[in-house]
């Protein structure tokens, strides 16, 4: 008995572990890939083991593309979004959990309304009101229509939830401002909470395409997925630098990731398991 | 109560209202008086219904609206029975090295839209790719992932499956692990085997998971346009055009914002009643 279960779990574990290398094969693939040339990339047969191209494929981006530029502007546009974005929806998240009052249900249900109606409705009126405003090629255009994200508010009221009523009064009885219990006494012990809603504002930025694809058309003003969209486009396409900068898009995301990872998957389910 | 702790809630919900209004509500509302004009050369025309009824006769909208479909049928079956199948692996007592595994699946997901499209370009490539090439020794012809028509939206789909099939196993997983072992443990006295527990135990109980993840992957496909952006630019042959491609090019390429807002609003339709089709047919009964 024990040894057929045990059989079956180790049957299980190594079905799972193939199925895993499957999956992470690209994330190989993209580092050896990163390494090489163009020509090298389309060998036949194809490389299998890193090679000794990065350094050009660098130089060759930078060239191109302006892309330590380009790089910067995607640092930049991402965390001033996830600063300001996490500020609006970590305050309206915590007002709609832990205060009642007239309307609220209403104004709840009417951000929500974001998360159906598609993106692609307030593609073009957006274009329109950006290049009325003239601010086409600029940080502003990106980062301010997606600051009241729907998704963020959702999951800080499910977070602010946990936080006890008798804290709240507690200070109340102390004599504290409604902000100053906020900032003092509600988001230290949420910062798990936090730390899920940064990295994954964090991430819908960096790796956001659509939307500043139409707003940046300056090659000094685009972001990166934007810059490796547009070299893509030439018709002597070099795959090899192109897979260098995706990596350097990559490679970062997935080391935020691997070292926050535990507050991120806990802290989305949360906000998406409980109700 | 007082004056400070009346007037704080609408003070902390006004930044995220006023951002929303100006960003979100106005737009929404601009789109739909826009989808009643007609731009030509920059200029706007008063043109009614004109634009809804053009959609209903333009072949190139219904291609895409059945490219769309078809990649829908294929990919959100799938995606999700793989995710679910994952899931009861990863909840399984006999997993050893759980956290480790759900991070690798879940990896894909941090992985932005563009960066994989180009990877999977490169990968799926009928002469280089290195898919082709590992088929080979398989003893199987090269796959045209991307030259033919309906290849190119088994690969979409195939793509899409990779991105998040992790995701949305974690979420089935979080709901699986409130199912309590008890109702296991009656089902084999019961005499269920295996397949008989998944049944009556398992399904159930992710009822609900399984919503959420139909609607929302229903939506995200039907809005599709990375992808198709990246890895196929709609072709071969209009194979891949989806309704965010063809509204792309409509108000991108032939700056025709009138007809791409029509295009909206009947994609914000569409998506409308298959999220009431889906809340009905999956939703509790009661």
């Amino acid at each position: 008995m024990t040894r057929t279960t045990r059989g079956r779990g180790l049957a299980l574990s190594w079905g799972l572990a193939i199925a895993l290398a499957a999956v992470l094969l690209p994330f190989y693939w993209l580092v050896v890939a990163a390494t090489h040339s163009s020509g090298e990339i389309f060998d036949s047969p194809p490389p299998l083991t890193p090679g000794g191209h990065l350094a050009a494929n660098l130089r060759s981006l930078q060239d191109t593309a302006q892309f330590g530029r380009v790089v910067l502007n995607s640092l930049a546009i991402a965390a001033i979004y996830t600063l300001c974005a996490g500020t609006v929806c970590t305050l309206a998240g915590y007002a709609f959990a832990k205060y009642r009052f007239k309307g609220r249900d209403a104004l709840f249900g009417l951000l929500m309304l974001g998360l159906v109606v598609p993106g692609q409705v307030t593609l073009v009126p957006l274009f329109k009101l950006m290049a009325d405003l003239q601010w086409l090629n600029t940080y502003q255009a990106v980062i301010l229509p997606n600051l009241a994200l729907p998704f963020g508010i959702f999951l800080m009221r499910q977070s602010m939830g946990a936080v006890p009523d008798e804290l709240l009064d507690s200070g109340r009885i102390d004599g504290c401002g409604e902000l100053r219990l906020f900032v003092r006494v509600v988001l230290p012990p949420m910062r798990p909470a936090l730390a899920a809603l940064g990295i994954f504002l964090f991430l819908f930025q960096w790796n956001d395409f659509v939307w500043p694809l139409i707003v940046l058309r300056d090659s000094a003003s685009l972001t990166v997925p934007v810059a490796l969209a547009s070299l893509k486009g030439v018709t002597d396409t070099d795959y090899g630098a192109i897979l260098t900068g995706t990596a350097v898009a990559a490679i970062p995301m997935a080391i935020v990731f691997l070292t926050l990872q535990r507050h991120f998957v806990s802290g989305l389910l949360a906000g998406a398991v409980k109700e | 109560m007082s004056t400070g702790r009346r007037l704080a809630p609408y003070a902390f919900v006004l930044p995220a209202l006023a951002l929303f209004a100006a960003f979100k509500l106005y737009p929404i509302a601009w789109s739909f008086v826009l989808s009643l004009y007609r731009t030509v050369d920059g200029a706007d025309t008063f043109v009614g219904a004109d634009n809804y009824a053009r959609l209903l006769d333009d072949p190139l909208f219904w291609t895409a609206l059945k490219n769309t479909a078809v990649i829908l049928v294929i990919q959100v079956p799938v995606m999700l029975a793989l995710a679910t199948g994952l899931a009861v692996a990863l909840n399984s007592r006999l997993l050893r090295g759980r956290t480790l595994f759900r991070l690798g699946f879940f990896l894909p997901m941090v992985t932005g839209l563009v960066a994989y499209g180009v990877v999977f370009s490169v990968l799926l490539n009928e002469k280089y790719g290195l898919v082709n090439w590992l088929l080979h020794f398989a003893g199987v012809d090269a796959v045209p992932w991307l030259t033919d028509p309906l290849w190119a939206k088994l690969s979409l789909a195939l793509a899409l499956t990779w991105h998040y099939t992790g995701y949305n196993a974690v979420i089935l997983l979080a709901r699986l692990q409130t199912v309590p072992r008890e109702l296991y443990d009656a089902a084999a006295v019961d005499g269920a085997g295996a397949l008989g527990s998944f049944r009556h135990v398992t399904l159930p109980g992710l009822r609900p998971a399984l919503l959420l993840t139909t609607v929302l992957s229903t939506i995200g496909t039907l809005q599709i346009f990375d992808e198709p952006f990246i890895l196929t630019h709609g072709g071969p042959d209009n194979a891949t055009l989806t309704i965010g491609v063809y509204l792309y090019q409509n108000a991108f390429s032939y700056f025709d914002f009138g007809y791409a807002s029509a295009i909206a609003y009947a994609l914000a339709v569409l998506i409308g009643i298959l999220g009431l089709v889906q809340f009905k047919v999956l939703g509790d009964p009661s």
